[in-house]
């Protein structure tokens, strides 16, 4: 696809860089997210009564100048584009690299790169998979596993019987272990395509800040399907 | 020392290529790995056969015409380039594979011989300075700050010999032009033509079909001249500056 002619009229906008700055951008909206919603979901420690009542406060963020619910709506349509920039620019990044190299190596070693770094188009695909079973299973649905039942109106209640369901516990583990992995490099990626990282230094910091990005919201995740299985959260 | 070499054979750049498997015997170990095809080539010119197209200049590491990616790896095992391996980094009856750089942006010419001349066009759409003609001007009159200084060389040690862009599993040029952008927008001279520099250079760039980077890093580790990952980093950071002026 070598092009033996000059590129006239360039623009900043229109590069593969602005691509990556849009998927930097949008991640770091994903980082915010998560990890607000991970300290919420610790509010489960504090009991029934202290977890429903912060899943009712966040309806009513901005009342009386918004209406109810307002805020929330405007998380979720922030959230919404932000998704559709990450995954449209990723694909588009995507189709551009494997039509870089269409004949590939017989032989190739990976010498340096991270596995995280290698599994972010596949792993990003598994994170938007179980989003949608997430969303199905505590936003649209509210799918009670253990009785059956849907729409269910008592948070804990639903949290508290999905996750003494084994393999639902290893599901949501499972999509835990490819957050971090994704947040692992896509930390210190984001940070790179930012241009932070023009030292050695601030290069090992912000792999730092991926390391610990992705074992606090992972992990901090993980401990309320943890405990409830065992009976600490009930 | 004796080898197995699986070496990608194509007659010219249209016709489809293949691997060929060729034995060699007693080969030392303190060939280079360039002679060491040329004792291929010798002894496939001595049965009538065509010998192994390669690219080689210098042949002491410092033209970055070679290439050859070597077991998989750019250059082969070692932080160098392939004219400077030697044939002590393998074992007796090791199976080697050669191929050329994969990439759409870089042509397999003939057997291991690739069209590299994208990178003369990147470095023609913005990696220049503007100079007046004339007699040299006094070097001491544009001072440069010693650290800007040094990591301008640094660099400037980049020999555009493309192993950063057969490493990457995107097969993006990104290292290249981040060594090219640092040298220049670190120094007074590069200064005037710094943002257009770095719009001009992507643009040529993902127009000759190179992908885009994510930050891997498989480009740092295959450079000969270990150009480091903060130069992808600053080419990043002057694009942005670029895109908040409107260019």
């Amino acid at each position: 696809m070598a092009t033996p002619t000059l590129v006239k009229g360039a623009r900043s906008t229109r590069s593969t860089i602005a691509l990556k700055l849009a998927m930097a951008v949008s991640g770091l909206i994903f980082i915010g997210y998560v990890l607000a919603h991970m300290y919420g979901n610790l509010k489960a420690f504090s009991g029934e009564e202290a977890f429903n009542e912060y899943a009712h406060h966040i309806r009513e963020i901005g009342e009386p100048i918004l209406p109810h619910a307002g805020a929330l709506w405007i998380f979720r349509v922030v959230l919404l584009l932000a998704l559709v920039v990450h995954v449209a620019s990723a694909v588009a990044l995507w189709r551009r690299a494997s039509k870089a190299r269409t004949q590939k190596y017989a032989v190739k070693k990976n010498i340096r790169s991270s596995l995280s770094s290698r599994t972010m188009r596949w792993g990003g695909l598994t994170l938007l998979l179980f989003i949608v079973w997430h969303l199905l299973h505590f936003t649209i649905v509210k799918v009670d596993v253990s009785t059956g039942d849907t729409g269910s109106d008592n948070p804990y209640r639903l949290l508290v019987d999905s996750f003494d369901v084994w393999w639902m516990t290893v599901i949501y583990l499972v999509a835990m272990l490819a957050l971090a992995m994704h947040l692992h490099h896509g930390m210190f990626s984001a940070i790179q395509t930012l241009g932070f990282t023009n030292t050695a230094k601030s290069r090992a910091r912000a792999r730092e800040a991926g390391w610990i990005l992705a074992v606090v919201v992972a992990g901090g995740f993980s401990l309320v399907p943890i405990f409830t299985l065992f009976g600490v959260i009930s | 020392m004796d080898l197995t070499l699986n070496i990608w054979r194509q007659p010219d750049a249209v016709t489809h290529g293949a691997l060929h498997t060729y034995q060699l015997a007693g080969i030392s170990e303190d060939m280079s790995f360039l002679e060491m095809l040329d004792v291929l080539n010798e002894q496939l010119n001595a049965a009538g056969e065509d010998p192994v197209a390669f690219d080689s200049d210098c042949r002491e590491g410092i033209c970055g015409t070679c290439s050859l990616m070597i077991n998989g790896q750019a250059h082969g095992p070692e932080v160098t380039t392939t004219c400077q391996l030697h044939m002590r980094s393998f074992k007796d009856g090791d199976t080697i594979t050669v191929e050329p750089w994969r990439a759409d942006a870089f042509p397999v010419l003939k057997d291991l011989v690739t069209d590299r001349s994208a990178f003369d066009r990147i470095i023609q759409s913005g990696g220049y300075i503007s100079a007046n003609t004339g007699s040299a001007p006094e070097a001491n009159s544009v001072p440069a700050p010693r650290d800007k200084a040094m990591r301008a060389f640094n660099v400037a040690t980049c020999i555009g010999c493309g192993a950063c862009v057969a490493a990457c599993p995107n097969g993006s040029a990104s290292l290249f032009m981040g060594a090219k952008i640092t040298h220049l927008g670190e120094l007074p001279q590069g200064q005037p033509e710094r943002y257009t520099r770095v719009v001009d250079m992507v643009a040529q760039h993902d127009a000759e079909g190179f992908g885009g980077c994510t930050n891997i890093g498989e480009c740092t580790a295959a450079c000969p001249k270990e150009i480091p990952l903060d130069v992808i980093s600053q080419l990043n950071k002057d694009l942005r500056t670029a895109m908040k002026q409107g260019r």
